[in-house]
């Protein structure tokens, strides 16, 4: 099994699905020629072609607006935000009508549509190239939202949004890239939509993540490990809907329980993550259920400092991790 | 700055040792003002409400209803929000209470001094002590504070399972009372005299058999200290018994007289016991002695001439007190009578309305009756009763007349009085009764 990057866990996701299915096709801005900003797309305009493989005007509404109009007609459009901060113009367009199509048509019509977006900081991109929009579209039913951590999980989950036969929301970590590398199998596999899962055993905290600040917490773990603290480790994977079986599970195994991500704190999916919790196991808590996240401010400082500030890294995750260990 | 103040139990007398809970007035997550109640609880002496000593909201009830504690003991937790210099008052006033309280508990009142979490229980940690049956002060805390966390208590757990190697199922379950009943050995408290005594779990078998079954009545916690008292009286103390009838009549000619203006005037009843107590009060001036109580070696002899007065009601008997009596002339006696029994009837009695009886009266003839063997009010010396005023042909003289006549009985403490010193105190009461006439003067 080749261990691979993120970003070609990505590449190869799609380009596997372009193989097997005719309808699938990818557009965005710069994805063809170019590649993608982040190469993410690149050498599949050459592979498949530029009808499959469309550059788009810089007009995000035009592009969620044509990916839902093919993915009604029956093609599975990859459509890409370059960042998902870009995304706000093709909001309506995402909520009013991708996530209500099957409703409002009484299942005549559906729209396994894909739209994929970069989230996160950490590369100097400040106020428009560093948001985390999950909490946007969380509480939006009619939407799947995914955010892969691993690259094994990246691919399996990609081909699964595609073949799904409703719009997922794919919100891949830019820092994650190049970052995080891992064993994916060259075979076609898909990772379930709405499964959660543990990347660790533990019986001390419990800590629930997604996406890129999973990072940190399994290098803190690794490290509270020689302080005797044992973490259990549970990532998300899928946003909407959540694996509530698996969070269930999750927080059982130890009673404490630290939920990060980098999306900021209020309204986040902590904040639903936590009331399952408290909904569902109150005489199983051991501990007050504690969230790590992002600062309430309005968006990523682009000042060095204050990118640092409001970044997650390994030494906030691991204070809270041992925070919550100690009590 | 949020901080967790603990309310306990107050020493409410020197002799109070513990208190039971009658009722919570706030629940967690309701807001206490200072000084606001938050529970009512029940001593042996009184009912009262427990006033919170900051503001703040109430984030924990640590003591159940109708759980008897010992004095000190956290009841609940209040998350107060203030200042650094807040807790920091807060701190000393900590420190101050805690030499009382250790006096009596040695290590638990150390473990609690530098662990303020020790009793705060998660409820993962409760659920798992009622499953294994834990004692959680039993289990040492590993948390923030001394807190017990999840992990200890399966590691207690695990500990006490591996103690009996094989069959461990057997072993656990034989284990956890055996733990329970070393704990209540060591206890050093004095507890067991003032716990509130467990009730027989009386099991039905079948069906109720031939009759048509009991009901059983709860022991209330007033209903448990009226029978202690009764009981410690009559065990401790040797009573003895004497009566003596007095001629009411002209006391009867005055109170209808006066009765109505007294009415007007006062807005309260004037009772026959008004009268009653200012016999007694002026006789015990001249036979100091009934004001007495017995200390082994010596008689103690007291100085206050406080009236404890036998108050009913339909399940109960209170004895709130009347104090200095001697200095109140029968109109503030009738005062005093009409607000206790108010007071009574209202289960408002505070405290210093219990404390520091001397000697008890109690008017039976309230309830009909003509004759009456009471129990002393331990500690006291003696007790009185006065019955029922009733008509009867009487010889005065050689003649026969219509009087209104009623008993005045008394049990005494007969370690400390006799026969001859209780006759001249009754004859005092009797003399002072029927000296009343139309010229007395209420004020």
């Amino acid at each position: 099994m080749a261990v691979i990057e993120y970003i070609d866990a990505i590449r190869k996701a799609m380009k596997e699905e372009m193989d097997r299915d005719e309808d699938v096709f990818v557009l965005g801005e710069d994805v063809g020629i170019k590649g993608g900003v982040f190469t993410t797309t690149k050498g599949l305009q050459e592979q498949f072609g530029e009808d499959r493989v469309l550059d788009t005007p810089l007009a995000e509404s035009a592009i969620a607006g044509v990916a839902i109009g093919a993915a009604m007609y029956g093609m599975k459009p990859i459509a890409e935000m370059q960042y998902s901060d870009f995304m706000f113009p093709a909001t309506n367009q995402i909520i009013s009508e991708a996530a209500k199509i099957r409703y409002r048509s009484n299942n005549d019509w559906t729209c396994p549509l894909v739209i994929r977006a970069p989230i996160g900081g950490g590369i100097f991109g400040g106020l428009y190239h560093s948001q985390c929009p999950e909490s946007v579209f969380f509480g939006t039913p009619g939407l799947k939202i995914v955010a892969p951590y691993r690259p094994y999980d990246a691919k399996g989950l990609l081909k699964a949004a595609v073949r799904d036969p409703d719009p997922v929301l794919y919100f891949e970590n830019k820092k994650c890239y190049k970052l995080i590398t891992g064993e994916v199998p060259d075979d076609d596999y898909i990772v379930p939509i709405g499964k959660a899962n543990v990347l660790r055993e533990g019986d001390d905290i419990t800590v629930i993540s997604y996406s890129m600040p999973l990072h940190f917490v399994e290098q803190a773990a690794a490290d509270l490990e020689s302080e005797g603290i044992s973490a259990h480790i549970l990532d998300l994977r899928t946003l909407q809907p959540l694996d509530k079986e698996g969070i269930l599970e999750a927080v059982r195994k130890t009673g404490k329980v630290l939920i990060i991500h980098e999306d900021n704190k209020t309204g986040g999916v902590g904040a639903e993550v936590s009331a399952i919790i408290a909904e569902e196991l109150l005489y199983e808590l051991d501990a007050p259920i504690m969230r790590l996240c992002g600062p309430d401010v309005p968006a990523m400082p682009i000042n060095p400092p204050g990118e640092k500030f409001f970044l997650l890294n390994k030494e906030k995750v691991k204070e809270a991790m041992r925070q919550l260990a100690l009590y | 700055m949020k901080t967790m103040t603990e309310i306990v139990v107050p020493q409410l007398a020197e002799s109070l040792v513990s208190a039971t809970i009658d009722k919570w007035l706030k629940q967690p997550g309701d807001w206490v003002d200072i000084y606001e109640p938050v529970c009512e609880i029940i001593t042996d002496k009184v009912n009262a409400e427990l006033p919170s000593t900051v503001a703040g909201k109430l984030v924990q009830i640590l003591v159940g209803k109708g759980e008897t504690v010992p004095v000190g003991t956290p009841i609940c937790i209040i998350e107060t929000e203030g200042s650094e210099a807040a807790s920091q008052v807060e701190a000393p006033s900590i420190e101050k209470s805690e030499p009382k309280q250790s006096g009596s508990t040695s290590s638990a009142a150390i473990e609690t001094e530098d662990a303020p979490m020790r009793n705060r229980f998660s409820p993962a940690v409760q659920q798992l002590a009622a499953e294994h049956s834990i004692r959680l002060s039993e289990v040492p805390g590993t948390g923030l504070g001394g807190r017990i966390t999840r992990k200890d208590v399966l590691a207690y757990v695990a500990s006490g399972a591996a103690n009996g190697s094989s069959a461990a199922a057997v072993n656990a379950s034989l284990q956890a009372p055996r733990m329970v009943d070393a704990a209540a050995q060591v206890r050093s408290s004095g507890l067991h005299l003032t716990e509130t005594p467990r009730l027989p779990k009386i099991e039905v078998e079948g069906s109720a058999g031939a009759g048509r079954g009991d009901n059983f009545i709860d022991v209330t916690p007033i209903r448990n200290t009226i029978a202690r008292n009764m009981r410690q009286s009559v065990s401790e103390i040797p009573h003895a018994w004497t009566m003596i009838e007095v001629d009411v009549t002209n006391l009867v000619l005055l109170r209808n007289k006066l009765k109505e203006d007294f009415m007007k005037r006062e807005g309260i009843n004037l009772t026959y016991l008004a009268f009653l107590l200012k016999a007694v009060v002026n006789a015990i001036k001249d036979v100091p002695i009934m004001n007495s109580m017995w200390a082994v070696d010596k008689i103690i002899v007291k100085r206050d001439i406080n009236i404890a007065l036998a108050v009913g009601t339909e399940d109960s008997v209170m004895t709130p007190v009347i104090k200095n009596a001697d200095h109140k002339n029968v109109a503030g006696l009738a005062k005093e009578i009409e607000e206790l029994a108010r007071k009574t009837r209202e289960g408002k009695l505070t405290l210093s309305d219990m404390q520091g009886g001397t000697f008890t009266v109690n008017n039976t003839g309230s309830f009909g009756s003509i004759l009456s063997y009471p129990i002393i009010n331990y500690p006291q010396a003696a007790i009185l009763t006065f019955e029922s005023i009733v008509k009867r042909p009487v010889v005065i003289n050689d003649m026969i007349a219509v009087r209104s006549m009623a008993n005045i009985c008394l049990s005494l403490d007969h370690r400390i009085l006799d026969g001859v010193i209780c006759g001249r105190f009754l004859q005092r009461v009797k003399d002072n009764l029927e000296s009343f006439n139309l010229e007395s003067k209420l004020y």
